[in-house]
């Protein structure tokens, strides 16, 4: 085929617009993190089954490494680097804190911006309902319970038990 | 992945004609699928076309016949929270929640879905023989290490197992899928969408070239009232099914009426047997109805070294899926087991 082309893409990222060169086949993931510099989102398995790559796209809760970046032209995107106001911590940022609900931290972004997209959905209302809808979410360190508790704090306004 | 070129297509008319036009042309929707595959170098393209932004295929709205009608590229989380479908066909909600994760069904569509290729580990390991793959290199799966494979419709040149939940739910309450061609427009029922491995497993399905699902139907019928979608799998959620059963009841206070069963997680398309249903027309709905018609479904399974177990383990499912139906508030979140 042809020697590959450049691609011009608008995206608006954490309320700023970006204009990006990339290829047709570099993921949204790749361009965040690689074109911008926006490294909060993480790349784990690249394959859709860990979600260390979750991000917001248009509202909506998605694996950044399973779309691209060419497909996503004139979407709104929002990372972990946009959800703190300033330096005030975006209530599930010190709800994990507070419940110490990560040891490594590699999955923390996008455990905390599904459980947004969770919250915005408003499909969760039991524990087991939390459970069962941060699924694509994987801890390896084992931090699970702590993650939980701390969406529950979140969603309940108060305690989770 | 290798390098390949990308288009978005104005309509499905567009990429229709984009992709008979030139070979290895490919379509991407959700992209969940095929961008797994192509980071896996188990499918490749030249170029791309994105059928996102064609127009008239999200839509979910009620047909003329009493029926709904779900668009090809609405997303599978659209369709599963869709008012139409939590209240007519729950059974089908159920399904789709069932499977992958909350952000992939905020991405994967409803053609998309469907045409999702096996999960089998040597389909995914490009240096294992897998007709699939590459058809004439022979099967691993049938020698190897075959506890995630079919019991059910296997051929000597493929053992693998389908994936899709959500299609085990249209398989049960029988549904139609719309597709449009170079040929024009033609519509398939669920059950023959979908094809056994025979001597050509490399064909999921029975799309020709060129061929793209603009929408599913859904007949009037819903068994909205007893239903239950019941999945086994190694961990609790985001797993893929060892077995998984669909089941719809019409009840006439302890008879059933009607009854819809399929079955995933143990062939290569959602396997359903009218003759089951039939049987369980007339019976009461009590453990002996399930359990007798559990046998009939299991008529002819071959295990095979490391996946005996599913047999049973598919007998036990429709028969504690049958009496999760009769008690659908008593179903939990994820499709688990209860009752």
């Amino acid at each position: 085929m042809a020697a590959p082309e450049l691609r011009s893409i608008n995206l608006n990222i954490n309320k700023e617009q970006h204009v990006l060169q990339v290829l047709p086949w570099v993921s949204l993931l790749d361009a965040l993190r690689d074109h911008l510099q926006l490294t909060g989102t993480k790349k784990g398995c690249d394959h859709g089954q860990c979600g260390a790559c979750t991000i917001l796209c248009d509202g909506k809760r998605i694996v950044s490494c399973l779309t691209l970046a060419v497909m996503k032209d004139g979407a709104s995107i929002t990372t972990i680097e946009g959800i703190a106001d300033g330096e005030q911590l975006h209530p599930l940022q010190k709800a994990f804190i507070e419940h110490d609900a990560f040891q490594c931290g590699y999955c923390t972004p996008g455990q905390i911006c599904s459980a947004i997209g969770m919250i915005q959905e408003g499909k969760a209302k039991t524990r087991a309902e939390v459970k069962e809808l941060m699924s694509g979410n994987l801890c390896r360190c084992g931090a699970n319970i702590g993650i939980i508790d701390a969406i529950m704090e979140v969603m309940e306004g108060g305690s989770n038990e | 992945m290798n390098n390949f070129d990308y288009q978005r297509a104005g309509s499905f008319d567009e990429a229709i004609r984009q992709i008979t036009a030139k070979n290895d042309t490919k379509v991407v929707a959700g992209g969940t699928n095929i961008l797994d595959l192509l980071k896996y170098f188990l499918t490749s393209a030249d170029r791309l076309i994105d059928i996102n932004h064609t127009g008239n295929h999200h839509d979910i709205r009620e047909t003329e016949s009493g029926g709904l009608h779900l668009g090809a590229l609405a997303t599978n989380a659209e369709t599963a929270y869709h008012p139409l479908v939590e209240s007519r066909y729950p059974l089908l909600a159920q399904s789709i929640l069932a499977g992958a994760s909350a952000q992939i069904r905020n991405m994967a569509t409803n053609g998309g879905n469907l045409l999702q290729r096996t999960r089998c580990y040597y389909f995914y390991d490009a240096s294992s023989p897998c007709n699939k793959r590459e058809p004439g290199s022979g099967c691993s799966a049938i020698p190897g290490y075959n506890r995630i494979m079919a019991i059910l419709g296997t051929s000597e040149h493929c053992i693998a197992v389908y994936p899709s939940d959500m299609s085990v739910g249209l398989a049960a309450l029988g549904a139609v899928v719309n597709v449009r061609g170079p040929q024009g427009d033609r519509s398939i029922p669920f059950s023959e969408f979908h094809r056994l491995p025979g001597e050509t497993p490399h064909l999921d399905n029975n799309l020709q070239h060129g061929e793209l699902i603009t929408g599913i139907d859904l007949p009037q019928k819903g068994f909205a009232e007893n239903y239950s979608y019941l999945k086994l799998r190694d961990r609790n959620s985001y797993a893929f099914a060892l077995i998984s059963v669909a089941t719809g009841l019409e009840l006439d206070g302890d008879i059933i009426k009607d009854a819809r069963i399929a079955l995933g997680g143990v062939a290569h398309k959602p396997w359903r047997i009218p003759e089951a249903e039939q049987f369980l027309t007339g019976k009461p709905a009590v453990r002996e109805s399930f359990a007798a018609c559990a046998d009939i479904v299991l008529q002819g399974a071959v295990p095979y070294k490391y996946n005996s177990f599913k047999i049973e383990m598919a007998k036990r499912a429709i028969i504690r899926n049958g009496m999760m139906a009769l008690d659908p508030s008593s179903q939990l979140p994820g499709a688990q087991p209860s009752v």
